[in-house]
């Protein structure tokens, strides 16, 4: 119907005085946006089936494709924008609730671009981290200030369990399933080898990356798919998910299509059914029974694993945070609202939840406040883009970061936002074999190995230029901070004075 | 001071010049040296504030807790010492004796309390009694406007002022007291005139520090410490490190010796190369304690009752030597401030970074 | 010896190999300008077939056939690098027939062509292995 026709937003340009027929386009878009006419030997596109992923650019040999947007526009309103305006007709077309991928990308301020670091001049020297040690190296888990003493006197280092990172940065929860084989084994490889750890998502772990165990953070969400026994016993902490920045307050749906082969076994799904984690736990509907989760997992495992509880950041989460703190949890994940995500309601993930920033920081300060912020380690998403936000993030309290978009940047993810249509070009968010093997974790793990190890150089670049030489000595250092453009608000919740004061 | 900001309003690095001397027969001798020894150093400071810590200058009432207070007003005087009265058991008051110096000027009401605290105060709170008078001292130093306890320790006493150290010893006449430890303290502030309280040393009970450096973990540090009850009205390096080490050594217990393993921590790749039960002691302690490391320049000098301790930071980015003559121990930023006052020294050396140097009285020490 | 390999695995098919390997052995300075229009002749070419996809290519055998049959002594071994100098070349395409692997073909100009890990063209990687999106082709010590 005429009336259901939407123009495409991107369109395929291709340059013919470039365009040698070789095809490769034509055979690496799964979305069968390039077409070879023999008879006219001549590439076409549909530029209606394009996505924007990138695929045929970056591999266009003579770079004669890119994707621009369209120029064909709505007559232009302050008010009714294009996304407002087709998402109407998408609606009245389909009477269903609009699915979107990946973070949330309104425009809302994004507070890390609004925060500037210190670096030291004249009164205190600053460290060259090519000369002098520079620590990153990261604990997790609750500390207590309690000492021991054998009789000679000598202190008994007291055991808590414990995770420790070699930089203050993890990969998030993201599942198999939801992204592929490959992109898993990427992401274990490269914890491994960096010294931190990855996370697997309400996916289970599959059978092959056991090997892992000692860099995996297993989850344990509503639909409790994928744990057993083995599972919490092979992982070196168990993260219980509440919340995802994404979509706080709802659960989650793998359609059945995506359920085949490994995904069902190692999600303990029924090959074809759908796999739908209910919005809550329904073993927990108050601070009391996340306290009875907390401890069955310790239980379970012999007190031997650090226990994460993450949580999407909301408005009330300063409270939420403290009431996690007196739960016997080790370490608080929370998520902010430009989380990322394979699947969720557009309206959710572009309207619900609080940014990090603000988020951290009140948590930070209220569990000070009530004199329990030793008692967990603060973990931070949703969205962590750069060294720098890392750097911010722990200055303003947090012990650590998860990085999920990011990650998957380097594996190639071009942030197209259709991860929900299982066709990822890219052999992430896909279990088509064919495009799964378009990931080598070869390649992947090293990516992921050089995109961190950069991010641990900046890091230290950016400590040493202030003076500081081990991360611990960063964290809460709010000093370091100063707000540009922020109102007195703002900097009150930051717990940060603005530029010049 | 009403169009001036102060310390307590705003964070004022500085940069200074130390210097200790200690007994450890503990033989009493008089103030005058350690004078000699900081104005040798006159150019590490700039004469925006100077002081000086003594121990074992009180022996008469050494049982009682000695407070100095300055007041900018006598209403300040009158409210503070109203306080005291409800809360305290005050054995004797007076004046500090001064002399005037024409460098120093604008001096407040200086007043000397030994005090107790009321038995019945004191079982009421459900404190130790050091914590009783930690927290009378806050008390005082955050709601009664225009007064400050500047010392607060048994048998020792801190003397500070606005000034150069040597005009500040004069001005308190630091020769007429004898101790068995002194500290001094020069001051080169960045970026104020500099307030009386905000001179060093800084002391809380028995604890006295002088330091110099700028350090970088100042608001982890600061936001760590204000958990355990503390407050950090100053802003200043010399407050925060004086809580870390009250509450390290006298809330949890930990030594001296472990205290510098926290504070200026051996670095991974050190830690890394100890034997097995070491380096487990070590990870133990810099995991536990990470929110207490100190990083940035810094030397200090902790004064407690019986000892005193030197202290780099792990890199050891500020000069400071320690030297030996017989009994007595010397620190100091610089050599030329033992050798004004002793020449003909044992030995002399520079403590590695991170390196505490703890001296405390001999077994059989004079009665102090 | 560095050789050529390549991983069944992670070839993805996309036949870039093959153009990459023209333009290296093409000289010329645009790959646009250069192909345009023309047939390509690689000396390395992706086999396809029941969702299996293989780039094959010379493997600079250690007792290679090619090199054995050649009558004119256009094939030799040069650092382990069967080379082929055309001006030898007789058309006899024996080499062709013998090589179990397909690796040697006729050129445009009737003399045989094979991959000469592009030693003749520029030093380095071969521009089938730098090109490869996938990792699936590398240049390696086995």
């Amino acid at each position: 119907m005429a009336i259901e026709f939407m123009y495409p937003e991107y369109e395929v340009l291709r340059d013919p005085d470039r365009c040698i027929r070789c095809r490769v386009c034509e055979r690496q878009c799964a979305n069968e946006v390039h077409t070879y006419l023999p008879e006219k030997d001549r590439m076409i596109s549909d530029d209606l089936k394009c996505v924007n992923c990138h695929r045929c650019a970056t591999l266009c040999p003579t770079r004669a494709i890119k994707i621009v947007k369209s120029p064909h526009t709505f007559k232009e309103n302050a008010n009714w924008g294009q996304k407002e305006i087709t998402e109407i007709y998408k609606q009245a077309s389909s009477g269903g609730v609009l699915l979107s991928s990946m973070g949330n990308p309104e425009k809302y301020p994004v507070y890390f671009d609004k925060m500037l670091l210190n670096a030291s001049q004249v009164t205190n020297p600053s460290i060259d981290p090519l000369r002098e040690p520079m620590e990153t190296r990261v604990f997790l888990g609750g500390k207590t200030h309690e000492i021991k003493r054998d009789e000679n006197g000598r202190l008994i280092p007291i055991k808590r369990v414990k995770l420790e990172l070699s930089m203050p940065v993890m990969f998030s929860a993201m599942s198999y399933g939801s992204i592929s084989y490959n992109a898993h084994e990427s992401l274990a490889r490269a914890a491994r080898e960096l010294g931190i750890f990855y996370n697997t998502g309400e996916g289970g772990l599959h059978e092959d990356f056991y090997q892992y165990g000692s860099n995996t953070i297993v989850q344990v969400a509503s639909g409790r798919f994928g744990v057993h026994k083995k599972y919490l016993d092979t992982a070196a902490a168990i993260e219980i998910k509440i919340g995802q920045g994404a979509k706080p307050g709802i659960g989650g749906h793998l359609p059945g299509e995506k359920i085949v082969g490994d995904v069902s076994r190692t999600r303990m799904v029924p090959e074809g059914a759908d796999a739908i984690s209910p919005a809550p736990h329904h073993d927990i509907y108050s601070i009391e029974d996340l306290r009875q989760l907390v401890y069955s997992l310790k239980e379970a495992t012999n007190y031997t694993k650090p226990v994460f509880v993450k949580i999407a950041a909301v408005h009330n989460i300063a409270a939420i945070a403290s009431g996690i703190a007196r739960s016997g949890a080790d370490v608080i994940a929370i998520d902010g609202f430009r989380g990322g995500t394979g699947a969720a309601p557009t309206r959710i993930r572009d309207n619900v939840g609080i940014p990090i920033e603000l988020a951290l920081a009140s948590v930070d300060t209220r569990l000070r406040e009530e004199g329990i912020r030793d008692r967990v380690s603060l973990v931070v998403a949703g969205s962590i883009r750069s060294s720098a936000d890392v750097f911010k993030a722990v200055a303003l309290g947090a012990d650590a970061c998860y990085i999920g978009t990011a990650a998957l940047l380097a594996l190639g993810c071009h942030l197209c936002r259709t991860c929900q249509t299982g066709r990822c070009n890219w052999g992430i968010a896909t279990q088509r074999p064919d495009l799964v093997k378009r990931l080598n974790p070869d390649l992947g793990y090293q990516r992921l190995v050089n995109l961190l190890t950069a991010w641990n150089h900046e890091i230290k670049e950016l400590m040493g230029g202030m003076g500081i030489n081990s991360i611990e000595s960063l964290k809460g250092n709010r000093l370091m901070l100063r707000g540009v453009g922020l109102t007195q608000k703002e900097l009150d919740i930051l717990g940060i004075k603005h530029a010049g004061e | 001071m009403n169009d001036t900001v102060i310390e307590g309003q705003v964070r004022i690095p500085s940069g200074c010049a130390i210097s200790g001397i200690f007994s450890r027969s503990g033989k009493r001798f008089s103030g005058e040296s350690i004078i000699r020894s900081i104005e040798v150093m006159h150019d590490r400071s700039n004469g925006l504030g100077g002081g000086f810590a003594g121990y074992g200058i009180y022996p008469e009432y050494k049982d009682y807790y000695a407070f100095h207070i300055f007041y900018d007003t006598l209403k300040a005087k009158r409210d503070c010492e109203e306080f005291l009265e409800r809360h305290f058991d005050i054995i004797n008051l007076s004046k500090i004796p001064t002399t005037k110096v024409k460098e120093i000027t604008n001096e407040p009401l200086i007043w000397r309390y030994f005090v107790l605290p009321l038995p019945t105060k004191l079982s009421e709170s459900q404190l130790t009694e050091e914590e009783f008078v930690v927290k009378s001292v806050f008390r005082i130093n955050t709601d009664i406007e225009g007064a400050y306890i500047f010392s607060s320790g048994k048998n020792m006493g801190v003397f500070k002022a606005v000034g150069f150290p040597e005009d500040v010893g004069r001005f308190y006449r630091l020769d007429e007291y004898e101790g068995y430890c002194f500290t001094a303290h020069g001051r080169y502030p960045t970026n104020t005139p500099g307030w009386w309280g905000g001179a060093h040393p800084f002391a809380l009970l028995d604890y006295s520090i002088v330091h110099n450096g700028e350090i970088s973990s100042y608001d982890a540090n600061r936001r760590a410490i204000e958990m355990y009850g503390y407050k950090c009205t100053l802003q200043t390096d010399t407050e925060v490190i004086t809580y870390i080490f009250d509450y390290l050594h006298r809330k949890v217990g930990l030594t001296l010796g472990e205290i510098a393993s926290v504070v200026a921590a051996p670095f991974w790749q050190t830690i890394g190369q100890m034997d097995a039960p070491e380096r487990e002691r070590h990870e133990y302690l810099r995991n536990m304690f990470a929110s207490q490391l100190i990083t940035g320049p810094f030397s200090i000098l902790v004064g407690f009752s019986g000892g005193l301790m030197a202290l780099n930071d792990r890199l050891k980015l500020r000069s400071m030597v320690v030297g030996q003559k017989d009994d007595m121990v010397y620190m100091a930023s610089e050599e030329s401030a033992i050798r004004i006052i002793e020449p003909d020294l044992d030995w002399i050396r520079s403590p590695r970074g991170g390196e505490a140097v703890i001296v405390t009285l001999d077994k059989n020490a004079s009665e102090v | 010896m560095k050789r050529v390999y390549v991983n069944e695995k992670w070839c993805l098919g996309c036949h870039l190999c093959e153009y990459n390997c023209a333009f290296s052995n093409s000289g010329g300075r645009d790959m646009a300008t250069t192909l345009m229009g023309v047939n390509i002749r690689p000396n390395i070419r992706v086999e396809e077939g029941e969702g299996v996809c293989y780039a094959v290519s010379c493997r600079h055998c250690e007792d290679p056939l090619c090199v054995k049959g050649c009558i004119g002594g256009a094939l030799s071994i040069e650092d382990g690098v069967i080379e082929i100098d055309k001006s030898k070349c007789i058309h006899c395409y024996t080499c062709i027939v013998m090589c179990p692997y397909g690796a040697v073909m006729p050129s445009e100009d009737g003399a045989v062509q094979k991959c000469e890990l592009c030693v003749k063209t520029k030093k380095g990687t071969p521009a089938c292995v730098a090109g490869c999106p996938n990792g699936a082709i590398v240049f390696e010590e086995r």
